[in-house]
């Protein structure tokens, strides 16, 4: 494929644009940044509109962006699970995040690790959360390099000089600004991909004939299908609510809520964010329109492909380098935060709490540092010299989601209740990781598991079967310990540190 | 807040439950499963959830709002 050097140009510009910024950030609402409180929380001072822009351009990832529609193009109906799951999100948000953040204020917590080793009293049950953490971030940050090697790929760029090039920006000014770059640059990001799909989503259905021109075309092809299929109902939903409550216990999503400066920031936001989840619902319908183009996958393309062969289909090219910055650059957000998130896991509860407990402040921000070069170098890597790395990465993605919904009973269910025997709740883990591993490698990854209910086999979403059996294993062995009279944790928190609001920001850099 | 949220008035948590709303609305597929009636040439499926994204946005404008 020849390259676009139009498309090409446009694309330099935004990225050399953002790349500048990445790097201003670090003197924006300025704080030490040797200290992890200022790199890796951005010193808590997100007010509404940033937080918006942070937390929506981390949650809904460039991958997001290109997988969800793709899905609908290959799968049709199945794929638009996207839409309850990002509806059910917000309410849940709502109800739970509060409250993690003033906890987590009251008592200092960087990471939901944090969290559970206070309340629980368990060191090994905060390993476990932060390394179920660390271990389903690392596949979501190699996949947010896939979408930006479609984007590129389709300029006819070399994916892998594009790759390198991204990825050594996006070290340098994470290594240097922290929270702060990620935070600055999703403002210009969101910006683009508003725009990007305000005018995909006037321009293309006109020049398709409107939506019942779309919708006709593939209703006529009687593929993929338009609604559901009765056995499909339970695997939907399932899908849908699994992914809701996996989505807040992602490190990247607790480090995004705990940089904002007030609850009153979060429950604001959990009115406002839905608007990113109209954006994802009608770029969906892209793949649709894809398949009424029809726009024919080329050899060793993947459904991945669809919206960025649309775009290149239907635009002239300045605007489709534009829309091609716009993912790219969207990719860069999510990873950032994702690196960050790791490592301030691993620093806060592997090297501190394992390696070295009188660890000072600057020291700890800088093995933060290092750790979020490591883990993008890695996840670099991982794509680079892996072959099929792209579909090793969508599967391990699949099971990190199986694996971080595991944690939801000493993070959240934590938040409401100590009854949890901290070694029932490790039971718990190890029981559900195993079975929803278990069904997702025995189902060839597929995201829905057949289940036998006596005698009626339904489809499941993996992640939440395995969190059944891990709630059950919570509930037996709970008494049972105690019964034994096996140690409670002790639990540093006090009922008032989950209500108040704390009196005043810390004075830290002001 | 204006009244330094000291005294701030605290409704009943049981209005929270509106919040189960939206679960109920888009989690059971048996509601919205068919094409027709369409919207604007989209079918039902799509611009019944589409429409859900909304009115959950609204719900929790007026839960925030109501201080709940």
């Amino acid at each position: 494929m020849s390259i676009d050097w139009v498309a090409l140009s446009v694309f330099i510009f935004f990225f050399a644009l953002v790349t500048i910024l990445g790097f201003v950030a670090a003197r924006w609402r300025r704080g030490d940044l040797n200290q992890i409180f200022e790199w890796g929380l951005a010193g808590q001072r997100f007010g509404t509109i940033v937080a918006w822009f942070l937390i929506g351009g981390d949650l809904y990832t460039a991958y997001t962006f290109i997988a969800v529609p793709g899905s609908l193009y290959a799968k049709g109906a199945i794929g638009f699970f996207a839409v309850p799951y990002t509806i059910i999100a917000w309410p849940l948000f709502f109800v739970v995040l509060p409250k993690f953040w003033t906890i987590a204020k009251n008592r200092g917590y960087i990471t939901a690790s944090d969290f559970v080793r206070d309340r629980f009293g368990s060191s090994t049950l905060a390993l476990l959360v932060a390394i179920t953490g660390i271990l389903a971030t690392m596949p979501y940050i190699a996949l947010q390099m896939v979408g930006i090697e479609v984007a590129v790929q389709q300029m006819g760029f070399n994916a892998e000089v594009a790759l390198v090039i991204a990825f050594v920006i996006l070290a340098a000014y994470t290594y240097y600004s922290g929270l702060r770059a990620p935070a600055m640059i999703a403002i210009v990001k969101d910006t683009m991909i508003y725009l990007t799909v305000i005018v995909a989503l006037i321009v293309i259905p006109i020049h398709l004939g409107g939506f019942d021109k779309i919708f006709g075309a593939i209703a006529a092809a009687k593929k993929p299908p338009l609604i559901l299929s009765k056995q499909l109902y339970a695997g939907y939903a399932t899908l849908a609510f699994g992914s809701a409550l996996a989505l807040f216990l992602y490190p990247h999503a607790i480090t995004g809520v705990l940089s904002t400066k007030s609850r009153e920031v979060i429950k604001r936001n959990a009115a406002l964010l839905p608007i990113y989840s109209l954006l994802l619902g009608l770029i969906a319908l892209l793949g649709y329109m894809a398949l009424a183009v029809p726009i024919k996958l080329g050899p060793g393309q993947t459904s991945n492909n669809a919206v960025p062969l649309l775009l290149s289909n239907i635009f002239p090219s300045w605007f489709a380098g534009f829309a091609f910055a716009a993912i790219s650059i969207g990719a860069l957000v999510p990873a950032a935060v994702m690196s960050i998130a790791a490592a301030n896991l691993f620093t806060r509860n592997i090297y501190k709490e394992y390696f070295r407990r009188d660890c000072p402040e600057k020291e700890e921000a800088s093995v933060a540092k290092l750790v979020s070069l490591i883990v993008k170098v890695g996840a670099l890597a991982f794509i680079i010299l892996l072959p099929s790395a792209t579909a090793t990465a969508i599967n391990l993605q699949l099971l990190g989601g199986a694996w971080i919904i595991q944690t939801l009973p000493p993070v959240f269910l934590g938040l409401y209740t100590k009854w949890f025997h901290r070694y029932a709740m490790i039971i718990g883990w190890i029981g559900g990781m195993t079975a929803a591993t278990w069904l997702a490698v025995a189902n060839n990854y597929a995201s829905l598991t057949p289940v036998n209910f006596f005698g009626t086999s339904v489809s499941l979403m993996p992640a939440l079967v395995g969190l059944v059996a891990n709630l059950v294993l919570c509930i037996i062995f709970t008494p049972v310990f105690q019964a034994m009279k096996v140690a409670q944790g002790q639990d540093g928190t006090t009922p008032a540190d989950f209500e108040q609001e704390p009196v005043a920001v810390p004075a830290a850099g002001d | 807040m204006t009244n330094n949220g000291t005294t701030k008035k605290r409704r009943s948590p049981y209005l929270l439950l509106l919040l189960l709303i939206p679960f109920i609305a888009t989690l059971y597929p048996d509601f919205y499963n068919t094409t027709s009636p369409e919207l604007g040439g989209i079918p039902f499926f799509y611009w019944y959830q589409l429409l859900w994204i909304i009115l959950t946005g609204i719900l929790m404008g007026v839960i925030y709002a109501l201080k709940i």
